[in-house]
């Protein structure tokens, strides 16, 4: 029992970075910990700095934050999936953002998204299953002029509406392209 | 240590300086209804069920985590506090599935016990009737996320009493759940210690005994005072 115990205390305390030794992430993370002196309240930098290496949040990635930063999992977790900003899938190829702010609102966005996601049968927030197209919601982008405002790949475009938005996601969707 | 006095209904009560005005009120037998609150674990004013109205101030303030303070008048019920109260607890019951009939904690409810208190003989507002999932992985101990409150006392007292941090609040608003680790199933939780604080602190049947049917569970939450007391004042009160 002893020998267990101590064998498994060793596997826990062995952290991910080793397995990933040939990752040069993973010390660039670390390097980004060491600057706020591995402090536990620097969490959330730390986990931008790891989506911004990684493109998402996955569970070694959060565990490997957990270990380094001294904290439960379940803090990491939590911290994680309240903020929309992080991602804890891969993102598509592809992404489109409505923007739900007031304005676009107003202007029917809520119907393009409802059409987006009958479309491509995921949820705001979520990803087809083949990775090719991720479908977000944004608060307001700031562009209200041109309301309701949609953000294909990084790009704003002007006065959406479900068929138009259908148009361009149908594109991506069956030629890939 | 300095003594504030105040006024809690009508009457004269004085309180420590650092006392909440729950903590003052109950010193004086004067009943503020709460869910969210467990005695020996920080507050956070979660459930706003203790909500009291403090004169000059248009805002109800938690009880909870309010501080007394010197010629304070607080009313702790009055029609518009018996509204808001009500009102809350018909938004936990519509918010997942709370049908008593089948529930473990049947007769040993707390939400059930205010909804009765309270007069809530019907909810106005839609059933929201998600479908969420029961986690039965764990050995002794079972999670029906169906039955959460999102109270966060099993959260709280995972991290203050037992200081093992298994379970947290992940996302937010209507989706937020309770999770344990990093989402795992409550069973694969390296961290969880199986000291089954949680399902003493739990208000509703959302964490109960592995076993346990209709009505059977029943909580000792003196267990938890008893170690809290421990803890803090090494008095061992059997």
């Amino acid at each position: 029992m002893i020998a267990t115990l101590a064998r498994s205390k060793r596997l826990a305390q062995q952290p991910p970075v080793s397995r990933n030794a040939g990752d040069k992430r993973y010390r660039i993370l670390e390097t980004q910990m060491k600057r706020h002196q591995f402090k536990q309240d620097a969490l959330i930098e730390v986990l931008h700095k790891a989506q911004e290496l990684f493109g998402f949040l996955d569970n070694d990635l959060m565990t490997f934050v957990a270990q380094q930063l001294k904290l439960p999992p379940s803090r990491v977790f939590g911290v994680a999936t309240f903020y929309h900003f992080f991602n804890l899938k891969p993102k598509g190829a592809h992404s489109c953002v409505v923007c739900m702010g007031t304005a676009c609102y107003v202007k029917g966005a809520d119907k393009v998204v409802a059409a987006l996601e009958r479309y491509a049968g995921i949820r705001a927030g979520d990803t087809t299953p083949d990775g090719k197209f991720s479908l977000a919601t944004a608060r307001c982008i700031g562009a209200c002029g041109i309301a309701p405002a949609v953000v294909y790949d990084g790009v704003v475009t002007a006065r959406q509406t479900p068929e138009t938005s259908l148009a361009m996601v149908k594109g991506w969707l069956e030629h890939g392209s | 240590m300095a003594a504030k006095t105040l006024t809690i209904d009508g009457q004269m009560i004085s309180a420590e300086e650092n006392q909440t005005v729950l903590q003052a009120a109950r010193d004086h037998d004067i009943p503020i209804p709460t869910l969210c609150h467990l005695e020996g674990v920080a507050d956070v004013g979660a459930c706003r069920l203790c909500l009291v109205e403090i004169a000059g101030t248009p805002k109800l303030l938690p009880a909870c985590v309010t501080r007394v303070a010197e010629g304070m008048v607080v009313t702790t019920n009055s029609e518009r506090l018996r509204n808001y109260r009500r009102m809350i607890l018909e938004l936990l019951f519509a918010e997942r599935n709370h049908p008593c009939a089948v529930c473990v904690s049947n007769g040993h409810c707390e939400l059930q016990a205010l909804a009765m208190n309270h007069g809530m003989d019907h909810v106005r507002f839609e059933y929201r009737h998600p479908r969420l999932e029961l986690d039965l992985s764990h050995r002794l101990f079972g999670m029906d996320h169906n039955r959460c409150i999102l109270c966060s006392r099993c959260v709280r007292v995972c991290w203050t009493i037992e200081g093992a941090g298994t379970k947290s609040v992940a996302g937010r608003g209507a989706a937020s759940r309770i999770v344990t680790d990093l989402n795992q199933p409550w069973g694969e939780s390296t961290t969880c210690t199986a000291c089954g604080k949680c399902v003493q602190s739990c208000p509703t049947g959302a964490l109960f005994y592995k076993g346990a049917t209709v009505g059977e569970m029943q909580r000792d939450r003196d267990k938890l005072e008893y170690i809290v007391t421990a803890r803090e004042k090494q008095q061992w009160i059997v």
